[in-house]
């Protein structure tokens, strides 16, 4: 792989990164726990096991996929609902392509196994915190492993919590536990504003989704409508 | 028919091969600054298509829940206020026969 242009060096992994790594997380454990918490009380709501849930937290570890698979979860899925199950949980997280795509000039020049190996543990925030890290020429893997195994650790732990309190609930509405998921992706989609140019896609998506679910039975409305904002995002002109 | 831990694995399978294959993909294919941009909108695509028929079908509880989870997240960036905040909303609109 060719290094980055200008005088960065080689990767290394130390324990000081892993350290650095865990501590730039802090800020953000709690989010992660009450996001954890939340998905929790959907599988138990949905009926999902315990084992299951935090089976389903340490595996896949992308908490957006996992609230809306599970928003329409079943006991029994037909061949046709694992394509769906598959083809949701790719919409939800195609983002990680790119992702994952910004990190290979840095982990590329690791061992094939350990630069593809660290990439099945890219998420949102490790991959931000190891982005702003680089750009100051940092080099050290260790800072996004110690970041992930943190985000991970809380993640899969607090998972636990919020299926408990959950199954506890016998009336999910009352308590407005229906909600999870809208109330949960609105928190989400503060912090992604950036001003006017981000309200078209947006927009894009909400009207199209509305539409297609109106037309079409199903959890579709929100790869539909997913689509439908993202083509909108690249049509735009880039000087807007 | 699959039982649930087929359909984990499935989401697991589906979620990591993305992860993978933007790892492979880079230096092959080049990433158009189109690309970028659509891959960039897309989570925030995929929360504003969740969201607003989810609502639209829940009525004024729900409407009044994003609202409040919208202004305490821009006001004091707590995902903790914020959720609860919405969860209280709910239950408020609907105790009161919304």
């Amino acid at each position: 792989m060719n290094p980055l242009p200008g005088s960065i060096d080689a990767p290394r992994c130390s324990l000081a990164g892993l350290r650095e790594g865990a501590r730039l997380t802090l800020p953000l454990l709690p989010g992660v726990v009450v996001f954890a918490s939340g998905f929790g009380t959907l599988a138990a709501q949905k009926g999902l096991s315990l084992a299951e849930a935090m089976l389903m937290s340490s595996i896949v570890f992308a908490g957006a996929a996992q609230l809306v698979v599970t928003e329409a979860w079943t006991q029994s899925f037909t061949v046709g609902a694992l394509l769906a199950v598959a083809l949701v949980t790719a919409t939800v997280n195609m983002r990680y392509v790119l992702m994952a795509a910004s990190l290979r000039p840095w982990f590329g020049q690791l061992p094939t196994w350990q630069g593809y190996g660290s990439m099945l543990l890219v998420v949102d925030a490790n991959w931000i915190i190891a982005m702003r890290y680089r750009a100051d020429g940092g080099a050290d893997v260790g800072i996004f492993l110690g970041s992930s195994l943190m985000l991970w650790a809380f993640f899969v732990a607090g998972t636990a919590p919020g299926y408990l309190l959950g199954a506890l609930v016998a009336d999910p509405k009352r308590f407005g536990l229906d909600l999870l998921l809208p109330i949960f992706f609105a928190a989400m989609l503060v912090p992604m504003w950036r001003g006017a140019r981000t309200a078209l896609p947006w927009m894009v998506a909400g009207g199209s989704a509305l539409l297609i679910a109106y037309l079409v039975p199903g959890w579709w409305f929100i790869v539909g409508g997913a689509i439908a904002g993202s083509l909108a995002a690249g049509l735009v002109d880039e000087q807007r | 028919m699959f039982g649930p831990i087929v359909a984990i694995l499935v989401m697991a399978t589906a979620a990591h091969l993305l992860r993978l294959g933007g790892f492979w993909l880079m230096g092959r294919v080049p990433l158009t600054r189109r690309v970028r941009r659509m891959l960039d909108a897309l989570l925030g695509a995929v929360v504003a298509a969740a969201i607003v028929p989810i609502v639209a079908k829940a009525g004024i509880p729900a409407v009044l829940a994003i609202a409040t989870v919208v202004v305490i997240m821009a006001a004091r960036r707590n995902e903790f206020l914020a959720v609860s905040g919405g969860i209280a909303a709910v239950v408020l609109a609907r105790g009161a026969g919304l």
